[in-house]
């Protein structure tokens, strides 16, 4: 028996292939995001290792607001020279250094622009002497306050050299330094995981990367001689007191390379869900290729079951032909995913400018992952077929027992029930009525949904088919197709099922960002009545700032009638993490933003009073007067008393600050900027004005409003792109699935082609013919994915309509060239199936039994 | 009208009142009409009829791969009607052998793994002595290490024949085994089944409509319209020829 299934199987070597490429494509992700996240993390952790490796104890102080990886940017809080001193005191201390370092300070590099950063922070630090680690390869270190040193890749990436003059942004606007030395680190490297550092005299730094003279952002310590960096840590905390996070160098550069590996962690799950995507439709395709192979086997398996073989012995040879399958397409799978891990890990450590890899390893996770969903999804899809194999009667043997066409009711019926419970996840998901399991309640709607409508699909096949058909039905050929397409509508189902995932799931996620970029888009224009605007791109976790002090000089512009500068940053409010904002002006917000007040004042704010939103005032029971005590990231806590409430709106902070109080929030420096201009002015006459004030200030630009709203929802642009790309991926495996639904048919009727060729069908009409039957699959899919695509989107626009996604936008352009795709799609397909079908021998095929 | 053939108490296969009705109402059509028959053991039994007489109907309701309507079926000790597939699948492993018109070999198997193959399913090793009677007796030694498609269609069936007297079935069904191949491949096989009854006391039930084919068996039952008309025993084609014409017109029906 065993063996049996085994020759079967070598002699299907090619249909299996095809069909377990879907999983080696699914594992290859699976086992790359595995490798990928392995690998960085392990180069992640020597890197810190490095980075400490001189520090036996560190203290820190606890930072003012504590944020989570993706609130943004914790800013630690300082640490006073006195303490420095008192760390000295403490018996076993060889030495202690209080260190500046700071992310936030840009250089800007030769041809005028700020060296961007994708991730690693830009480090504002003080100069603390050469090391094991620091080593200066150029000129010397800072001496007087008009004197920086730069890592090696930062003044590469700057292309500046010793000597040059170099504009650094920090929590000033630009300054002018003179570069005196260019440093590296131990083993010829320019930098340590991609970290560009800008290094000054401590007072400088303190004054520019922490705001106040005489603190530090921490110390760090050498043990003496004999002294264990555990028994130190704890010393040095017993002497400090409350208020400080003193840890030895290993446990920082654990937790350091920890805070990085939950960074990654975001990425791994990007890539599983491609994968999972990529499995999703690989399942449809082994369910269909093994339900195939199933058919054309009838007589062999009537045949094993008359002499004898049970039940369970046809079940567990088709399983076993699908754990071949699945082992196999995860060997390589595995093997591909290494590869593809590899690839992206080195990419990543070149984007983050020089992070030195660790060895490319292979995770057990990755394995184990391989090998499981590898296996698994394949046995699972080739189930059904192995319980239908084993319901194939033994008499079959002896008769041509023609499979009757079972009747849909049982699978419309499953479909509809499927279906039904999608849409209820899809609801208590996507309606936030299902708490913490919001995410995993909508995944799972989503794919209930698909396996839901693939149910449904043969009853909705057989009216679109012939509809579709109806297309090609002027000529013979056409109209032969049409009918063999329409002849087995479980099969054409699950093929254009196949193609429908990608397709809903592209035309889904276009839906949604084409709604939020109208919406936004609309909204802006409605309710921005500025002309001109001042905005960068964000490249890294800090917002792009400009100079505050240009503010002024552009209010001088003739024309400008307005002008605000808006400020931001997470804040802890009461007892809750806030975003709140600062305008340079309030008294704009009101003709700007089109603020209304629905109590107070909030034309005016004084340096102790703050304007809240109306749900925030709703939500914490503010009414005007009430105190609300406010940390910011820097400083003490301050007491601010509501002056006024504004109605909530999109481009309104929930909270409003003085801009006084911007001095202590992370960036002190205005985000954006907006210029509202007199009637009759003309943007263009004042634009090129305002260009030339923030000539300093490279990180922004100004432009119309127009083109700001383009810019920002340009950026929708670019995450709609990255996501149809991986999922054209999903498209890509559905192809294969149409080839091998044709191939089978094309083998299945060799004789039925053998005829019609011997009565006089032309090899091109043979072609034909099989393209039609593939255009109206394909066609199919992409009408089904369009349709589902759309009512998954509209779902979760309609989810989104509090977040301010109020307009359903329907790609009409993307859809029409999804149909034509899915058109394409089929004539690609039907290419190889189709010379197959021309190339049929006659003679040979009306014989062949 | 019902008859009865055979007396002997030693049956491997006994149908008793067994009826067949396919469908209902209009398209109803009865396939067997309340069939009684014994077969011996150790003897070769040709069962006969015109198109639609219900002659596969009844070996495939004798060998359980189709249910009867009324009636019994019984195969040596077992009683087949009423079993489940669990039952059936036993029965077919242990106690039954089949021999298609369409040979039905396993085309990716060589003629070797063929013939093992129900020993392979049920798990147990070929008696080597055994083995080797059935392959000299099948003349096959030679060709035990190609595919089907290598090998004649005497040779396929050969293998096919090879393939049920290896497990030493209670009986051996066969379904038109001579109907794909030409008069000498199919005299070949008929003559080796008979030597197989007659040395080896192998118990073979075998439907067929060719007179010749019949010939070599040593007792023909003859049906019509789903019922046992007339039987044979010790038969040469010209008998089965005349009984045969008898029954093409079914006003002269006599025994």
């Amino acid at each position: 028996m065993f063996r049996a299934t085994l020759k079967s199987l070598l002699a299907r070597k090619l249909r299996l292939i095809l069909s377990g490429l879907a999983v080696v494509l699914g594992v290859m992700f699976v086992s790359g995001a595995f490798v990928l996240t392995d690998t960085l993390g392990r180069s992640f952790d020597a890197v810190f290792a490095d980075a400490y490796e001189g520090v036996d104890v560190n203290v820190a102080a606890k930072p003012k607001v504590e944020l989570s990886e993706f609130e943004g940017e914790q800013v630690a809080a300082p640490v006073p020279a006195s303490a420095v001193e008192r760390v000295r005191g403490v018996p076993g201390v060889d030495e202690a250094t209080g260190i500046v370092a700071s992310d936030g300070a840009r250089l800007i590099g030769s041809n005028g622009k700020v060296v961007a950063s994708f991730g690693p922070p830009q480090l504002g630090e003080n100069w603390v002497g050469e090391s094991d680690l620091v080593q200066l390869r150029e000129g010397r270190e800072p001496r007087a306050d008009n004197e920086i040193v730069v890592n090696a890749a930062l003044a590469k990436a700057a292309r500046v050299s010793v000597g040059d003059r170099v504009g650094v942004l920090t929590l000033q606007p630009k300054q002018e330094f003179t570069l005196v030395g260019i440093f590296g680190y131990s083993g010829g490297r320019d930098s340590i995981g991609g970290v560009n550092e800008v290094m000054f005299t401590t007072p400088v730094s303190q004054q520019l990367m922490l705001g106040a003279p005489d603190v530090f952002t921490n110390i760090t310590i050498t043990a003496a001689d004999g002294v264990s960096a555990e028994k130190l840590r704890d010393d040095v905390a017993a002497a400090l007191g409350t208020g400080y996070e003193v840890k030895t160098g290993e446990q920082l550069s654990a937790d350091a390379s920890a805070g990085l590996k939950e960074g990654l962690s975001f990425f791994n799950r990007i890539l599983l869900g491609f994968a999972a995507v990529a499995l999703l439709v690989g399942t449809f395709l082994i369910l269909n290729t093994f339900s195939i192979i199933v058919a054309q086997r009838t007589r062999e398996l009537a045949l094993m079951r008359a002499i004898g073989a049970g039940r369970r012995q046809i079940i567990g040879s088709v399983v076993l032909e699908a754990v071949a399958v699945g082992l196999i397409a995860s060997v390589l799978g595995l093997a591909a995913g290494i590869g593809v891990g590899a690839l992206l890990a080195y990419l990543f450590g070149n984007l983050a400018g020089g992070l030195t890899l660790a060895g490319i390893g292979v995770p057990a996770a990755a394995v184990i992952g391989a090998f499981g969903v590898g296996l698994v999804i394949t046995v699972v899809a080739a189930l059904l077929p192995a319980l239908r194999a084993s319901r194939i009667p033994p008499i079959a043997a002896m008769q041509d027992v023609a499979t009757p066409d079972r009747p849909l009711t049982k699978v419309t019926v499953a479909g509809s029930a499927v279906t039904a419970i999608g849409a209820a996840l899809l609801f208590l998901g996507l309606g936030g009525h299902a708490g913490d399991n919001t995410l995993a309640t909508i995944l799972g709607g989503v794919l209930f949904a698909f396996i839901g409508v693939t149910l449904l699909t043969p009853l909705i096949s057989r009216p679109v088919v012939s509809l579709l058909g109806a297309l090609f039905s002027w000529s013979v050929p056409g109209k032969l197709g049409r009918l063999n397409s329409g002849r087995n509508p479980r099969r054409t189902a699950i093929t254009a099922a196949a193609l429908m995932v990608g397709i809903a799931l592209v035309t889904g996620v276009t839906v949604i960002l084409d709604s939020a970029k109208g919406s936004i888009g609309k909204l802006a224009q409605d309710t921005i009545n500025a002309e001109l605007v001042i905005a960068g791109a964000q490249s890294g976790p800090r917002p792009p700032s400009f100079d505050p002090s240009v503010l002024e000089k552009i209010k001088a512009i003739p024309g400008v009638t307005l002008v605000d500068g808006t400020y931001g940053d997470m804040a802890q409010v009461g007892s809750e993490r806030t975003w709140v904002g600062a305008s340079s002006d309030v008294a704009a917000l009101g003709p700007i933003f089109e603020a209304k007040a629905t109590a107070g004042d909030i034309s005016r704010l004084g340096p102790d009073q703050m304007l809240v939103s109306s749900d925030v005032a709703k939500s914490r029971n503010l009414t005007v007067g009430s105190t609300v005590p406010v940390q910011l990231a820097r400083g003490e806590p301050k007491t601010y008393t509501v002056s006024g409430i504004y109605e909530s709106a999109e481009f309104l902070d929930p909270v409003t600050l003085p801009v006084e109080a911007t001095r202590e929030f992370t960036v002190p420096q205005p985000i954006m900027g907006f210029i509202q201009l007199s009637p009759g002015t003309a943007s263009t006459d004042v634009l090129p004005q305002v260009e030339a004030l923030l000539a300093d200030s490279p990180e922004v630009s100004v432009a119309d409003r127009d083109a700001f709203i383009e810019q920002q929802t340009g950026q929708l642009d670019g995450l709609l792109t990255m996501i149809q790309i991986l999922l054209a991926l999903a498209i890509v495996i559905a192809v294969l699935g149409i080839v091998n639904t044709l191939a089978l048919s094309v083998l299945e009727r060799t004789r039925e082609l053998g005829l019609l060729r011997a009565i006089g069908l032309r090899r091109a009409q043979t072609m034909r013919m099989i393209t039609v039957e593939a255009v109206v699959i394909s066609v199919f899919g992409a009408l089904l994915g369009i349709a589902v695509g759309i009512g998954l989107g509209a779902a979760v626009v309609e989810a989104l309509r509090d977040e301010g996604i109020t307009d359903l936008v329907l790609p009409w352009a993307d859809m029409g060239v999804m149909l034509a795709l899915g058109a394409v799609v089929g004539v690609v397909a039907a290419v190889l199936p189709a010379i197959r079908a021309a190339r049929i021998d006659v003679l040979g095929a009306i014989a062949h039994d | 009208m019902t008859a009865t053939v055979g007396r002997q108490a030693q049956a491997a296969a006994r149908a008793s009142d067994v009826w067949k009705v396919y469908g209902s109402g209009e398209a109803q059509v009865i396939a067997l009409r309340g069939v009684s028959c014994e077969f011996e053991r150790g003897r070769f039994t040709a069962i006969m009829g015109p198109s639609g007489s219900g002659k596969s109907t009844l070996m495939h309701c004798l060998a359980g791969l189709d249910s009867v309507t009324r009636g019994t079926v019984s195969i040596g000790d077992t009683t087949v009607t009423g079993l489940g597939d669990a039952g059936l699948t036993r029965l077919r492993r242990d106690k039954v052998g089949f021999i298609f018109q369409q040979f039905n070999l396993l085309p990716t198997l060589t003629a070797k793994e063929n013939i093992l193959l129900p020993l392979s399913i049920a798990g147990r090793k070929p008696d080597p002595a055994w083995y080797d009677t059935v392959i000299d007796t099948v003349g096959l030694r030679d060709r035990l290490g190609h595919r089907p498609a290598q090998l004649s269609g005497g040779q396929q069936q050969r293998v096919a024949c090879a393939r049920a007297l290896v497990a030493r079935p209670e009986v051996i069904f066969a379904d038109e085994p001579t109907g794909n191949l030409d008069s000498r491949a199919g005299a070949e096989v008929l003559g080796f089944l008979r030597r197989s009854v007659r040395e080896y006391g192998q118990t073979i039930v075998m439907v067929t409509h060719d007179p010749t084919a019949a010939a070599y068996a040593d007792r023909v039952v003859f049906l019509a319209d789903g019922q046992i008309v007339s039987e044979l025993v010790e038969p040469t084609a010209e008998t089965v020829l005349d009984t045969m014409k008898k029954l093409d017109t079914p006003a002269e029906v006599v025994n």
